[in-house]
């Protein structure tokens, strides 16, 4: 029952995503344009804007992440939907964990592959990349998971905005340390594996506690 | 009402139900039961706490007293989840796809009444040509009546409808109440919310009035 | 176990829960919590700068700590109080609770920058600069950033007790993710060792110098009980102001 709801769910997120398959783009333009700014304010020269590459890039992801977590709940909210999970025969968490995973995929992944494009425009040094890659890949769905307890959170509000951010930032401050930490031990010559492995360690806390967290927010802020 | 079977337990039994808001008491204390079968029709102005009961009954919000009884046994998330459709101001369809993405996706989620296909639904409600259409582009009558057809395929028992004839013009009304019929033939009951007895199943239906609380 | 003390005790407890029962405890209490705290710090910070001997590395600029360390302390302190009230507020739904979580938000903001502005005077000298990112400092921020976003959660939702209970939960979030941030910082600190002055440490404190201290720290903790119950009784009033005991109340005053 657990397998055919969650299918259910993936189904629908992946119909609606491509009736609207041109927002798909927008949080890759948006850390594209991230890095256009840094550029354009560190002055594009290679020996200024290479050290600080992997750290630029990492909070060019985290904010474009960011402004795409109202998307996560919003709008089953206002149309019902997310009474019908309450009402569903499979338990909330579940369902909040599958719309979270399905949302990190449409909105952080394409972002997370276009990192090595954005990384040559900030001549990122190439032994960095990978070390970038694996923290992203572990560091993001964390960050989704997190944001999707802060958006059950201000999930009744209409001026969210601003808000959102100042309740997710604190709570991203630790995946981001060792995240962009772990490239910049690995730029430094020592081992970004003790980062890396507790980013993984995160990430499995992430999955078992954030939704049941965000369920739990759900239902506070529902009614 | 003398028992048929002695030991026939009402599909829904409502024991010294309230609920209030801060301080304020919404409806309540309630002691009702509804059997497979019957229909009951709740009454009452705005603001007499009609959405609130069928929400306090779905589960969606908590009750401060009293107990809610499916099949004789106390009722969980889990039985009224397998139990319970309901069906509220919020039909829970989405825009940007069609009738059939939605029904198919709600079916996957809440499980699908063996026997029934989507198809076969969209035709009861008139909606028969219509699976493709994006439902923004739908009249408001005819996102009611795709949220009845939702209902159609739901292996639910027990309905719970609130106001279900909004939106609806005669022909909506009589799809409603053959609806409703046919349900209650085949064992399944229904609490229909609704402020003017200006529309009722014809059925074995009851009457709960919700005035101003004790 | 059928103790008539503890009988007594959680009957006046639950008493206590009933908005005008508050009321009449807030008001006869904070005054003197606040008496009190006032009078105990003034011990405190005489002993600190005046009978306290001068650091023979930092000279006279160590006596922030006095007021510095017992901030930092309430900062963290009254956060995890203010979860604690959250949760029992969340679990039993009891609007007092509620009520105390969130008045314990404003009143831990303000240690916080307390801490933070003392912190960064104490640093001064030592530094160079008005700022350094050490991880004690650093923590504090996001604290500072923790409590500000409980409070703007609990604005910003139109419905007092949802706010309450959302802005509560994010209390809790906070607090079990605070060890998890506060150890980042520190790796990350070590990570990117800049300075390696360790001013802040745990340094050994002749007994003589504790005595202020402790002045201090019971000082504060008086303090915040006043400015708690009074906040916490304001905040009752508005949510009840549609009752009659809240009429009765205003036309006894005038």
């Amino acid at each position: 029952m657990m397998r055919r709801a969650a299918g259910a769910l993936v189904t629908r997120d992946l119909r609606l995503l491509w009736t609207r398959r041109g927002d798909a783009f927008q949080p890759a333009l948006f850390a594209l344009l991230m890095v256009m700014l840094f550029a354009l304010a560190l002055g594009g020269d290679a020996k200024a804007l290479a050290p600080v590459a992997s750290a630029v890039l990492w909070l060019a992801v985290l904010l474009a992440g960011l402004l795409s977590l109202d998307s996560m709940f919003r709008g089953d909210a206002e149309d019902g939907s997310l009474e019908q999970w309450m009402l569903a025969p499979v338990p909330l968490w579940w369902l909040v964990l599958v719309r979270t995973l399905v949302h990190w995929a449409s909105t952080a992944l394409p972002v997370i592959l276009a990192v090595p494009m954005l990384g040559e425009l900030l001549h990122l040094p190439r032994a960095q990349l990978p070390v970038l890659m694996v923290s992203l890949m572990l560091g993001t769905p964390i960050l989704s998971l997190l944001g999707a307890v802060v958006a059950a959170l201000t999930i009744g509000m209409r001026r969210a905005g601003v808000l959102v951010a100042l309740l997710a930032l604190p709570l991203y401050v630790p995946v981001l340390v060792f995240g962009a930490g772990a490239v910049a031990a690995s730029a430094q010559g020592l081992d970004a594996v003790g980062a890396l492995l507790l980013l993984g360690a995160g990430l499995v806390l992430a999955l078992v506690l954030a939704p049941l967290a965000a369920a739990a927010a759900l239902r506070i802020a529902h009614n | 009402m003398p028992e048929d079977i002695p030991e026939a337990r009402p599909l829904l039994a409502v024991r010294g139900l309230a609920f209030r808001r801060d301080e304020t008491p919404i409806f309540g204390p309630l002691d009702f039961k509804v059997d497979a079968g019957e229909a009951l029709l709740v009454q009452g102005d705005n603001g007499a706490g009609k959405t609130t009961l069928l929400r306090v009954l779905a589960g969606l919000l908590g009750a401060d007293h009293g107990a809610v009884d499916i099949h004789g046994h106390s009722a969980q998330a889990d039985s009224r989840a397998r139990h319970i459709a309901y069906l509220g101001h919020l039909a829970g369809l989405k825009a940007d796809l069609g009738a059939r993405h939605n029904l198919e996706y709600l079916c996957g989620l809440h499980g699908q009444r063996p026997g029934q296909t989507i198809d076969a639904a969209l035709q009861i409600v008139g909606l028969a040509g219509f699976g493709d259409v994006p439902t923004r582009q739908l009249s408001a009558g005819q996102k009611k009546r795709l949220a009845l057809a939702r209902l159609w395929v739901s292996p639910a028992p027990l309905w719970l409808l609130d106001e279900p004839y909004a939106n609806l013009d005669l022909d909506g009304i009589t799809l409603v109440n053959r609806m409703v019929e046919a349900h209650l033939g085949t064992g399944g009951a229904a609490l229909i919310t609704t402020h003017g007895a200006y529309a009722a199943p014809p059925v074995r239906t009851r009457m709960l009035e919700l005035g101003s609380p004790a | 176990m059928n103790s008539p003390v503890l009988d007594r005790l959680i009957r006046w407890f639950h008493q206590l829960g009933s908005p005008p029962t508050f009321d009449r405890f807030a008001a006869r209490w904070a005054p003197w919590a606040y008496v009190l705290g006032l009078l105990t710090m003034a011990v405190g910070l005489y002993g600190a700068l005046f009978q306290v001997p001068a650091d023979y590395q930092q000279g006279d600029s160590f006596r922030i700590l006095y007021i510095h360390v017992p901030s930092a302390w309430m900062s963290m302190a009254i956060f995890a109080l203010m979860a604690f009230y959250a949760a029992i507020g969340l679990v039993w739904r009891i609007k007092l609770c509620e009520i105390l979580a969130m008045s314990c938000a404003p009143i831990g903001a303000a240690f916080t920058l307390i801490t933070l502005a003392t912190g960064s005077i104490w640093g001064k000298p030592m530094w160079g600069t008005w700022w350094e990112w050490d991880p004690r400092l650093t923590t504090e921020l996001i604290l500072l950033f923790l409590y500000l976003g409980v409070m703007g959660l609990y604005a910003a939702i139109d419905d007092r007790r949802n706010a309450a209970r959302a802005a509560g939960f994010l209390a809790i979030v906070g607090v079990a993710l605070l060890p998890v941030i506060r150890w980042s910082v520190v790796w990350w600190n070590s990570l990117h060792q800049g300075q390696t002055i360790r001013m802040f440490g745990e340094s050994s404190m002749d007994a003589s110098m504790l005595a202020p201290l402790a002045w201090m720290v019971v000082g504060t903790h008086l303090w915040f009980v006043g400015s708690l119950l009074t906040r916490a009784r304001a905040d009752n009033l508005v949510r009840e102001s549609g009752k009659d005991w809240v009429a009765r109340l205003v036309e006894a005053r005038r």
